[in-house]
């Protein structure tokens, strides 16, 4: 299964929401392009949804890692929202789980903004 | 017991070869009776061990291949990917949970397919690297479930 991102606006947060599998190659690539799009259009508040992505390859995990340093780079945040069993326990044992603010819930995940 | 079973696959460096090596690892994992969870951990190791090879190795060689084989039965299983690369030193890769590694981008592979089996085994040579990964059945300690290795 590819992957898939979309993204939407809310209370100037920006909103990806992912689905698939974030792996080496595509998966990847999709997520690098999307933050990297929303950085240049100024978009440095960003809101990953993994509610829906089933899957993440060290790769995905790469991917994720470097999207937070590139965001942080910039002067904005990003977040993780919605994970799923799967990569909740990948980013633990990766002990990225506390690296990444992970929220559980959409409308506190977007007061939690600076 | 069951006699083991043994089958063999000489894949393409490519990106496909990846994908296909986590399919048939949860099929065999299957075959063999890990859980659900299990399986989860095994796929993904195999996919580890195979982006190593097609990526790290290999280099995306269209002139090499990947020799993988699967092993099972007599309660464990048995995963070998062997590539044509100028080989690693495992030990040479930085710890990725150290505070330092946490957020760089790559170097997670050979801590995962740690992680997930019960065994990981490096072998270099001058064809390139053999990767070997084991899982054993719950219960079950080289290849003899405890009750009969007790006997």
């Amino acid at each position: 299964m590819s992957m898939k991102a979309s993204t939407r606006q809310v209370e100037g947060i920006t909103i990806v929401d992912l689905s698939g599998r974030i792996t080496l190659g595509e998966g990847s690539v999709v997520l690098r392009d999307t933050v990297k799009e929303l950085l240049g259009k100024g978009q440095k508040k960003i809101l990953l949804n993994l509610a829906d992505v089933s899957y993440i390859d060290s790769s995905g995990i790469g991917e994720l890692v470097s999207a937070f340093t590139s965001v942080r780079n910039q002067g904005g945040e990003l977040k993780l929202l919605h994970l799923t069993k799967k990569v909740h326990d990948l980013l633990q044992i990766t002990k990225l789980y506390t690296v990444f603010d992970v929220k559980d819930d959409e409308a506190a995940a977007i007061t939690a903004y600076k | 017991m069951t006699a083991p079973q043994r089958v063999s696959y000489r894949m393409e460096s490519t990106l496909e070869s990846v994908n296909k090596a986590e399919e048939m690892a949860d099929q065999v994992a299957t075959q063999a009776g890990f859980d659900e969870d299990t399986r989860c951990g095994i796929s993904m190791a195999v996919r580890e061990a195979m982006i190593n090879a097609v990526l790290h190795g290999n280099a995306y060689d269209p002139a090499k291949r990947v020799n993988l084989t699967f092993e099972q039965g007599s309660g464990e299983m048995i995963v070998t990917i062997a590539d044509q690369g100028r080989g690693f030193e495992p030990e040479e890769v930085p710890n990725p949970l150290a505070p330092e590694n946490l957020l760089k981008q790559s170097g997670r592979g050979i801590f995962l397919m740690r992680t997930f089996m019960d065994e990981v085994r490096f072998r270099k040579s001058n064809s390139g690297t053999e990767i070997t990964l084991i899982k054993r059945l719950q219960g079950k300690e080289n290849g003899l479930d405890r009750q009969e290795a007790s006997t």
